[in-house]
């Protein structure tokens, strides 16, 4: 399961409209847990924009340059929190991950979140949580998507 | 130094986000990590022993395999190495 807030949620998606008719891309930062029945929960904190780095395709590919990564893991290491996934956008397609998604996807135990958009405007949302415990046995599990109103001023 | 280790391998490190070892190159620090933890092995190289593709090692902000040394890049404890494996697709 994704946990998100629906701050987070809405900015993801608005990524992707503002980057059509190319893919926007990001990185979820926040904590990752087992449940009691061992379903892995993903919650994310902060939803960090990243350039997409194949302007030679980008109406259908996107690749966060690794430099990113790491100052993004750094940054969220200062604030204790761990990528625990990534989204992109596909314009003009369905929200389903590909076959270059799937192929391309080596963070096992992370949430990939896909959002389509059409004619600039986000449509459905959807995640896929990477499981398995190598590059042969890893596959792509629909993962329910949880968005959570924030609650103000709780302690 | 400090080996900085992504989530989905943290398993085969006792959990840990980073790893400290003792090294004069960025060869030895890599043998040092996975001679601590066996298991990170087979994820990180193939069969043929060479690093797998998708797998980037990172000494401070850059990429080893475009270092004029490369894997023999002499390194000290102030230094640190990222493992990030790469992030791409499309639709
Ligand atoms: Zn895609």
């Amino acid at each position: 399961m994704l946990k998100l807030s629906e701050p987070i949620y809405n900015a993801l998606r608005k990524h992707g409209e503002e980057t059509y008719p190319h893919e926007c891309c990001g990185v979820l930062l926040g904590r990752s847990v087992q449940n009691a029945d061992n379903l892995d929960i993903n919650t994310v904190e902060d939803a960090v924009r990243a350039g997409n780095t194949r302007t030679d395709a980008a109406h259908n590919r996107y690749h966060i340059a690794p430099q990113e990564l790491i100052k993004i893991q750094r940054q969220g290491r200062e604030r204790g929190l761990d990528i625990v996934g990534f989204y992109h956008s596909h314009p003009d397609h369905p929200a389903q991950w590909s076959k270059t998604d799937f192929e391309e996807a080596h963070w096992l135990g992370c949430s990939y979140v896909i959002t389509a958009v059409a004619n600039g405007v986000a449509q459905q949302t959807n995640s896929f949580l990477l499981t398995g415990t190598n590059e042969d046995d890893k596959s792509f599990e629909d993962e329910t998507i949880q968005v959570e109103e924030l609650v103000t001023g709780r302690c | 130094m400090k080996i900085f280790i992504p989530t989905p391998l943290r398993v085969y490190v006792d959990k840990q986000d980073a790893v400290q070892v003792e090294a004069g190159t960025v060869g030895q620090a890599l043998n040092a990590l996975t001679t601590q933890h066996p298991d990170l092995k087979k994820h990180l190289y193939s069969d043929e022993g060479k690093l797998r593709a998708f797998v980037n090692v990172y000494l401070n902000d850059e990429d080893v395999r475009y270092l004029p040394e490369k894997e023999a890049t002499t390194v000290t404890d102030a230094d640190s190495l990222s493992i990030i494996p790469s992030i791409a697709g499309g639709c």
